[in-house]
C-alpha cells in the first residue's frame, strides 16, 4: 500500500476542503477503500478520514414520512433499526444479503454507494482497464466474461455494479445529499451515477471534495412496504457478490397493482431502474402473465458483452420472482437466508 | 523460540479400557481456542525483519526490469532480492534427481514460467514498508504468449501418472466389451483448476546462526522438508531445525517444501537477520501447487442385465512447462466397478502455471466425479436404480488387478447410508420431486474410495521412573488431530492413559514420522509408535520377567500385557507388578525403545488394500434461477479401524464437503489468453461459507482388517472427497434432470439447458 | 503527522506510537502488540480469520486501520477466557469439535461471540449458519461449528437467567 497522508477533518466543511486537493480519498469505515489499495488499485496519496465527523450517524423518520439516513450509519446498524425495516423491507433484505455481518458492521451507507466493481480486469492491475487506467483498452470485453454487464456496457467497459444496497435504493427514489466545494446539493441517486460510455473511470457525477452526508428515502416508500422484496442469485449460499438481482415494490390495491418499482443489479455499471417494466407493472394484475411481460420490457436492450447470454434469461426469471414474492407480501420476518432463492426452504417462513 | 507444546486438554474424560477408539476431544483444542496455539507466523524472534514476494504479472516470458532503486528508496526497505544478488544455493533449484522433487523457483534467473512467479524478494523493517516495496518494483517484461488450457498444445502420453502409476493400464479387451454392449455411455466431463486455498498461507520464519539454520514453518513433511533445504544449502540435515507444531490446513499444499518457503531462508541468509515470508493471499495460486484441470472420456459398455461390459477412461490432463506432475484422475476406475474390461489412460499438455501437485485426494477426486457421474448415467441407461446397479456391479475382488480386497465392507456402507438416508423412496425419474416451496428436489449417490497407503516411519519411545510414559516422532498435525489421536495410540502401545504419556510431535528433530498425506500419517506413524510401545514395554518385560525378585518372574515363555501401568502375567492376571516398582527395582530412571512404521510388501501384494463408503446427497434447485443447494447428506465409510471417532467425523465431514465444493463451487477463472487467475482470492474462489452446509452424517461402519497394518487403520483424510462430489452432481441431474458435465455445474448451465 | 493512538486491548490500556498510518488494526496486534491469536487468512475481509470485536461488534480487522481507531476498545481472542476458565464459546467449539487446523478459530469464535450480542439469530441453525457465513472455514469444521454457536448460546442464556433470577 502507498503510504499516505492522514488527515482527521473536525467538520464537514473542513473535510471537504481537504478532500478537496488532488490525490485525496474519504475514509470511511474502509472495507472497500482498503481493499483497493493493498490490491494497488486505489493508490490515493492522502486519506480524509470522515468518520468521527458529527451528525452524520443518525436515522431520521422526518416529518413528511421521508427517512433520512447520515452517512456514516453502518449498514447492520440500518438493517436491523426496527422502523427502517419496516418502512423498506427490501433495503433492509438487500443490506442484510450483502457481504457478511462483520463487514455490515463496518461499512457505511455512504461508503457503500460508492462501491467499486469486482471485475476481475479491474482488480488484476497488470490487465487493460479503462476503469482503472484510461485508454489502456477493456481486457473483459473478449476475455472471461460470464458475469459481466448485459445492460448499459460500452466497448470501453463492461463492469458491473456490485451493490446490492443500490438496487432498491435505486428503485425507490433515494436521494443523495452532497457536500461540495459549492454547498449543499442533492441529486436522486439514479443520476449519481454514470453509465461507462467513452469515460468508464467517472463512475459518477461527484466532483473532487465531494462528501456524501446523507441518504434520503421519500415518503412513498412506505406505500410498497407491504409488498417489496429484494431477490439475488449467486455462486454460494452466502457471502457471494450476486450474479443478478433485482428489488421489487409494489403499491396493490383491489387485487390490481396500482404502481411499481423495479431495480436490477448486476447487470450494468449501475444499479438498473427498469421504468419500462413499471409502467408496464402500474394498473395490471398482479399475476405471472404481467411479470413476464414486465421482465422481457425491462431487459428488451439487454445484449450480452461476451459469454453472459444467459444472464439475460435469468434476470428475466429473477424479475419474475421478485415481483410474484412481492406480490406475496413482505414476510412478517426477515428470511433466515436474506435475498436467497432458498429463504424459505421448507415453504415455510423461519419464525423461530 | 517456540515454547514446548504443552498441550492441555479439558474437560477430563472418563475413559474405558483402551485409549483408542475413545471420542477425545482434541488434546490441543485448549490452546487454539484461546488463539495461544503458535503458527508459524506468529513468531517474532528479536530484530527479525519482514519480507514480501514480488511476483510476475505474466506467465511466459523473461523480467527486464525491476524499479530496485525505488523499492530500497522506500523508507523501512532494508533490502530488495533478485537473481543478481541471492545468496548462493549449493543445489539447482532445477535439478531434478528423483520424481517428487519438484522444481522450485528461487530467482536462479530472469525467466518467468507462471503468473504468481516470485521473481523478487522485499526485506523491510516493518510489513508496511516491504508490502509496498514489492509494488514499487513495478516490473517490465518481455511477454511471450501464455499457453492455457487443455488444448494449448500438443498432448503427450506422460510417463508416470501420480506416485509412479502407469499412465496406461488395462485389463480384458475394452473394444471388444464396447462393441458387445447392448448400450454404452460415451460422456466427456470437465474440471477445473483448483486451488488448496488452507487458510493458512504459507509462512516462515527462518534465522540463521553461522550454518545452523532454524525455521518455524508449517510442514506436512518435516524430514523431507529437512532433507531438501539440506540439499539446497549444502548443510547437513542435522544443521537444520523445523517446528511445525500446528498447520493451519496444508491439503498437500505443505507437503514439501515450496520455493516462496525457501525464499525467506535465503533473504534471512542475506540480511543477516531473522526474517518472516508470508505469502499473500493471491500469491498462493501460483508456487504453491494446485490441481490441474481435467477434461476426461468415459466410455461404458452395458449389457441388458445392466452388468458391465467394458470401462474405458480416459484422462487429459495438464502440467507445468517444467515440471512433471500428472494428476492420476482414470485411475478412479481401477477398483469400483467389476467389468471384465478396463482400460484406463492419460495425455497431459503443458500449460504456463504452476506445477500442480497432491491436492487432497488428487487423481481420486478428480477421477470419481467423473466415474460416478458415468455410473449415474449408465444406470439411467438401463433404467435401473443408481444403488442396485452399482450393487449388481460390486466388484468383489479388485477389477484392475483381480486381488481379493484385505477387507471391503462396501455393501454394508451401501445398505447403512441407503437406510439412513431413505433411499428407497427415491423416484427413478428425474424431476419428480419438489419441497413445499416449489424447489426441485434430488437424490443422488456415489461410492467414495481411496487407497489405504503407508509410507516408512520411526518413533522413540520412553518409560520413566514415575510410571509415565513419553513417545516422541516428528508428526504432522493439519488439523486431522495427530495431536491426539498419535497420543492414544502412543498411550495404547504403552499400556498408560493418554495424560500419562508426553507426546513430542511436530518438529524435525524427532523421528521422521513420514509425510502427512495419502490418507497415510495415522497408520504410518500410527504403526511406529505402536512398534515402539511395544519394543520400550517388551524390554520392561525382560527386567520384570527375568528378576527373580518380581511377581513376573518366569513369565518370560506366558508373556504379559501391559495395561493402566502395569505388567500382568498373560496367563495370570493376579500376578502383576507396576511400571514404578519393575524400574525402581532395576534402578533405572528410564527406560527406551525405537519402533519403525512401514507397508507389509507381502501383505500389499497379495491384497488390495482400499478404504469405501457410499454417500448420498440431497440438494434443492431453483427451478427457474438455477441456483442450488445442498439439503442433506449422509456417508457410510468403511475405513477400518478408527482411532478418534470424533477427529474421523470431522475428517469425514470436511471431506464431504470438499466434495460438494468440487461439484458446484471451487475453480480458478484464468484468462485464456494470458495465464492470469482472475479470481485469485476468496471472494471469489468460491469455497463454501457456513450456510453452504447442510445437516451432515458420517455412519462409520464396523471394518476389521487384519492385513493393512496391525493396528488396522485405512486412513480418512483423503476418501470423503471422492463419492461426494459425484453424489452431489447426480443429485442435481435428478433435480433437474439436466446432465451437466462441466464442473462446478453453475447457475448458467441450468439456466441455459432449463 | 501525529500517529500515537491509544486502545484498550482486552481491557487494557494501550499507547501505541504508529511508525505509519498505513498499519491496520490487525498488523497492529499480530506484529507490533504480540497479540497474534488473531489470524491473517486474506487480509481483505475475506475469510473472517481476522474477525475481532471493536466497541462490541464484530469486524474484520485486516480492513480497519488502527490510527483511525484511536480510542476504540478491541476485545480479542486473548482476552476472551478468564485466565483457566474458558468462555463459553470456546469449551463449546472443543466440545463440538468446531474446528481442525484451528487457524480460523480464533476468528470464528470472535465472530460467534459477536452474533450472540446482537441477538439477531435466534435459536435458528439456519440462521446461525447465515450469520456466520463471514468466517471460511476450509477444513470444513461448519457443522460443529454451527453446534457449539447453538450450544454456547444456550449456556449462556441460561447463566444470565440464573444472575437475573
Amino acid at each position: 500500500m502507498k503510504n499516505f497522508e492522514y488527515v482527521r477533518p473536525a467538520s464537514v466543511s473542513d473535510a471537504v476542503a481537504a478532500a478537496a486537493v488532488p490525490g485525496s480519498a474519504y475514509l470511511a469505515s474502509g472495507t472497500n477503500l482498503l481493499d483497493l489499495m493493498k490490491g494497488g488499485i486505489s493508490r490515493p496519496d492522502r486519506l480524509v478520514d470522515v468518520t468521527r465527523l458529527p451528525g452524520l450517524d443518525r436515522i431520521e423518520h422526518l416529518a413528511d414520512g421521508g427517512i433520512r439516513i447520515g452517512a456514516l450509519v453502518r449498514n447492520a446498524d440500518l438493517a436491523h433499526d426496527p422502523d427502517f425495516a419496516k418502512s423498506c423491507p427490501a433495503v433492509a433484505e438487500a443490506l442484510l444479503s450483502g457481504a457478511s455481518p462483520q463487514l455490515r458492521n463496518a461499512a457505511t451507507v455512504g461508503g457503500n454507494l460508492l462501491q467499486r466493481t469486482r471485475c476481475g480486469y479491474f482488480y488484476d492491475t497488470a490487465s487493460a482497464c479503462n476503469k482503472r487506467e484510461p485508454g489502456t483498452g477493456c481486457d473483459a470485453r473478449h476475455g472471461e466474461n460470464r458475469l459481466h454487464a448485459v445492460l448499459g456496457w460500452s466497448e470501453a467497459c463492461i463492469a458491473t455494479h456490485p451493490s446490492d444496497f443500490c438496487v432498491p435504493l435505486v428503485a425507490l427514489d433515494a436521494v443523495v445529499e452532497i457536500e461540495g466545494r459549492a454547498g449543499r446539493r442533492e441529486i436522486a441517486l439514479e443520476a449519481l451515477y454514470r453509465l461507462p460510455g467513452d469515460t468508464p473511470e467517472r463512475e459518477n457525477v461527484l466532483e473532487p471534495g465531494d462528501l456524501i452526508v446523507a441518504l434520503r428515502l421519500p415518503p412513498a416508500v412506505r406505500t410498497f412496504s407491504a409488498h417489496a422484496r429484494y431477490l439475488k442469485v449467486r455462486e454460494r449460499t452466502s457471502y457471494a457478490f450476486a450474479m443478478i438481482s433485482a428489488a421489487a415494490g409494489l403499491r396493490i390495491e383491489a387485487g390490481k397493482i396500482r404502481d411499481a418499482r423495479l431495480a436490477l443489479g448486476g447487470v450494468a455499471a449501475k444499479p438498473w431502474r427498469a421504468r419500462p417494466a413499471e409502467d408496464i407493472l402500474a394498473g395490471a394484475s398482479a399475476d405471472a402473465a404481467t411479470f413476464r411481460r414486465a421482465a422481457e420490457a425491462a431487459l428488451a436492450d439487454a445484449k450480452p458483452s461476451g459469454d453472459n447470454l444467459f444472464k439475460i434469461e435469468l434476470a428475466k426469471r429473477i424479475i419474475v420472482r421478485a415481483l410474484t414474492l412481492a406480490a406475496v407480501g413482505t414476510p412478517a420476518r426477515m428470511s433466515a437466508l436474506p435475498g436467497s432463492p432458498f429463504a424459505s426452504v421448507s415453504g415455510v417462513l423461519h419464525d423461530a | 523460540m517456540t515454547p514446548e507444546i504443552r498441550l492441555a486438554q479439558a474437560p477430563a474424560h472418563a475413559r474405558h479400557g483402551s485409549n483408542i477408539g475413545q471420542p477425545l476431544t482434541r488434546r490441543e483444542g485448549v490452546l487454539k481456542v484461546k488463539g495461544e496455539a503458535r503458527f508459524a507466523a506468529d513468531n517474532h524472534p528479536p530484530g527479525m525483519l519482514h519480507a514480501v514476494l514480488a511476483v510476475s504479472q505474466i506467465a511466459r516470458g523473461r523480467v527486464n526490469f525491476l524499479d530496485i532503486q525505488a523499492a530500497k528508496g522506500h523508507p523501512g526497505v532494508v533490502e530488495v532480492m533478485t537473481p543478481a544478488n541471492r545468496p548462493p544455493l549449493a543445489e539447482d533449484p532445477d535439478a531434478k534427481t528423483n520424481p517428487f522433487m519438484f522444481r522450485l523457483d528461487l530467482l536462479q534467473n530472469d525467466q518467468v514460467r507462471y503468473a504468481n512467479q516470485p521473481i523478487a524478494v522485499v526485506i523491510a523493517e516493518t510489513l508496511e514498508a516491504a508490502t509496498e516495496g514489492a509494488a514499487l518494483l513495478s516490473p517490465r517484461y518481455d511477454v511471450l504468449p501464455a499457453r492455457v488450457g487443455l488444448d494449448s498444445g500438443e498432448s503427450f502420453v506422460p510417463p508416470a501418472v501420480g506416485v509412479g502409476n502407469p499412465s496406461e493400464m488395462r485389463r480384458g479387451d475394452v473394444e471388444a466389451g464396447l462393441s458387445a454392449a447392448s448400450k454404452r455411455i460415451d460422456a466427456t466431463y470437465e474440471t477445473p483448476a483448483q486451488y488448496h486455498n488452507a487458510m493458512e498461507p504459507h509462512a516462515i520464519v527462518a534465522a540463521w546462526d553461522g550454518d545452523k539454520l532454524s525455521i518455524d514453518t508449517p510442514s506436512q513433511g518435516l524430514a523431507i522438508a529437512q532433507g531438501r533445504l539440506a540439499g539446497l544449502f549444502g548443510i547437513s540435515p542435522d544443521k537444520i531445525h523445523i517446528r511445525s507444531p500446528f498447520l493451519g490446513g496444508g491439503f498437500g499444499s505443505k507437503g514439501l517444501m515450496s520455493g516462496p518457503q525457501v525464499l525467506g531462508i535465503l533473504a534471512a541468509r542475506l540480511v543477516g537477520k531473522p526474517v518472516k515470508l508470508v505469502l499473500r493471499r493471491e500469491h498462493m495460486y501460483g508456487p504453491v501447487g494446485h490441481r490441474s484441470a481435467s477434461r476426461q472420456r468415459l466410455r461404458i459398455g452395458l449389457d441388458g442385465d445392466g452388468l458391465l461390459t467394458a470401462i474405458d477412461h480416459h484422462a487429459r490432463i495438464a502440467s507445468s512447462s517444467f515440471d512433471d506432475f500428472f494428476e492420476p484422475a482414470a485411475d478412479a476406475s481401477h477398483t469400483l466397478y467389476a467389468s471384465p474390461a478396463i482400460a484406463t489412460s492419460h495425455d497431459a499438455v503443458r500449460v504456463d502455471a504452476g506445477t500442480p501437485l497432491f491436492m487432497r485426494a488428487p487423481g481420486e477426486a478428480t477421477g470419481s466425479i467423473a466415474l460416478e457421474s458415468a455410473i449415474d448415467e449408465a444406470a439411467w441407461a438401463c433404467g435401473i436404480d443408481p444403488l442396485t446397479f452399482r450393487i449388481k456391479n460390486y466388484a468383489e475382488v479388485e477389477p484392475i488387478s483381480g486381488k481379493p480386497f484385505s477387507s471391503k465392507a462396501l455393501r454394508q456402507c451401501y445398505a447403512q447410508g441407503a437406510e439412513r438416508f431413505g433411499w428407497a423412496r427415491r423416484p427413478l425419474e428425474p424431476r419428480q420431486m419438489r419441497d413445499g416451496a416449489g424447489l426441485l428436489v434430488g437424490w443422488g449417490m456415489g461410492t467414495a474410495t481411496f487407497p489405504a497407503l503407508m509410507f516408512a516411519a520411526e518413533a522413540r519411545a520412553a518409560l520413566r521412573g514415575d510410571g509415565s510414559g513419553l513417545m516422541e516422532i516428528g508428526a504432522h498435525d493439519m488439523g486431522q488431530g495427530a495431536w491426539t489421536a498419535l497420543g492414544q495410540i502412543a498411550a495404547d502401545s504403552l499400556g498408560l492413559d493418554v495424560d500419562r504419556v508426553e507426546f513430542r510431535s511436530g518438529t524435525s528433530d524427532l523421528p521422521d514420522a513420514g509425510i502427512a498425506g495419502g490418507s497415510a500419517h495415522t497408520a504410518t506413524a500410527g504403526m511406529a509408535i505402536h512398534n515402539a510401545g511395544a519394543a520400550v514395554i517388551a524390554k520392561l518385560a525382560d527386567l520384570a520377567t527375568g528378576d527373580e525378585r518380581s511377581s513376573l518372574f518366569g513369565a518370560g515363555n506366558a508373556g504379559v500385557t501391559a495395561r493402566d501401568g502395569r505388567l500382568f502375567r498373560r496367563d495370570d492376571e493376579s500376578r502383576s507388578e507396576s511400571y514404578v516398582d519393575i524400574l525402581k527395582r532395576a534402578g533405572l530412571a528410564q527406560i527406551e525403545a525405537s519402533g519403525k512404521g512401514a507397508a507389509d510388501p507381502a501383505a500389499q501384494s497379495t491384497y488390495a488394500m482400499h478404504a469405501h463408503g457410499a454417500v448420498f446427497a440431497e440438494v434443492k434447485v431453483d427451478p427457474d434461477l438455477g441456483q442450488i443447494r445442498v439439503t442433506r447428506m449422509v456417508g457410510a465409510f468403511a475405513t477400518g479401524r478408527i482411532i478418534n471417532p470424533r477427529m474421523v467425523q470431522s475428517q469425514i465431514f470436511g471431506g464431504m464437503i470438499w466434495g460438494m465444493s468440487f461439484a458446484l463451487h471451487e475453480k480458478a477463472i484464468i484468462d485464456h489468453r494470458s495465464g492470469r487467475i482472475l479470481n485469485a482470492n476468496l471472494a471469489e474462489y468460491y469455497v463454501p461459507v457456513n450456510a453452504d452446509v447442510p445437516p451432515m452424517e458420517a455412519l462409520m461402519i464396523d471394518e476389521y482388517d487384519p492385513h493393512v497394518n496391525a493396528l488396522g487403520i485405512k486412513g480418512v483424510g483423503e476418501i470423503g472427497v471422492t463419492g461426494s462430489a459425484g453424489a452431489v452432481a447426480n443429485a442435481v441431474w435428478h433435480a433437474t434432470g439436466i446432465r451437466v458435465r462441466r464442473f462446478p455445474i453453475g447457475i448458467d448451465d441450468l439456466v441455459t439447458a432449463g | 503527522m501525529n500517529l500515537s493512538i491509544s486502545l484498550t486491548v482486552n481491557g487494557v490500556r494501550r499507547d501505541v506510537e504508529l511508525s505509519d498510518p498505513r498499519v491496520t488494526l490487525l498488523d497492529l496486534l499480530r506484529e507490533r502488540l504480540d497479540l497474534t491469536g488473531t489470524k491473517k487468512g486474506c487480509d481483505r475481509g475475506q475469510c473472517g480469520a481476522c474477525t475481532v470485536l471493536v466497541d462490541g461488534r464484530r469486524i474484520n480487522s485486516c480492513l480497519a486501520l488502527a490510527i483511525s481507531h484511536d480510542g476504540a476498545g478491541i476485545l480479542t481472542i486473548e482476552g476472551v477466557a478468564r485466565g483457566d476458565q474458558l468462555h463459553p464459546v470456546q469449551a463449546a467449539f472443543i466440545a463440538h469439535d468446531g474446528f481442525q487446523c484451528g487457524f480460523c478459530t480464533p476468528g470464528q469464535i470472535m465472530s460467534a461471540i459477536g452474533l450472540i450480542e446482537e441477538a439477531q439469530a435466534g435459536d435458528d441453525p439456519e440462521r446461525i449458519r447465515e450469520c456466520m457465513s463471514g468466517n471460511l472455514c476450509r477444513c470444513g469444521a461448519y457443522a460443529g461449528i454451527t453446534e457449539a454457536v447453538l450450544d454456547a448460546q444456550q449456556s449462556l442464556a441460561t447463566a444470565n437467567q440464573r444472575r437475573s433470577a
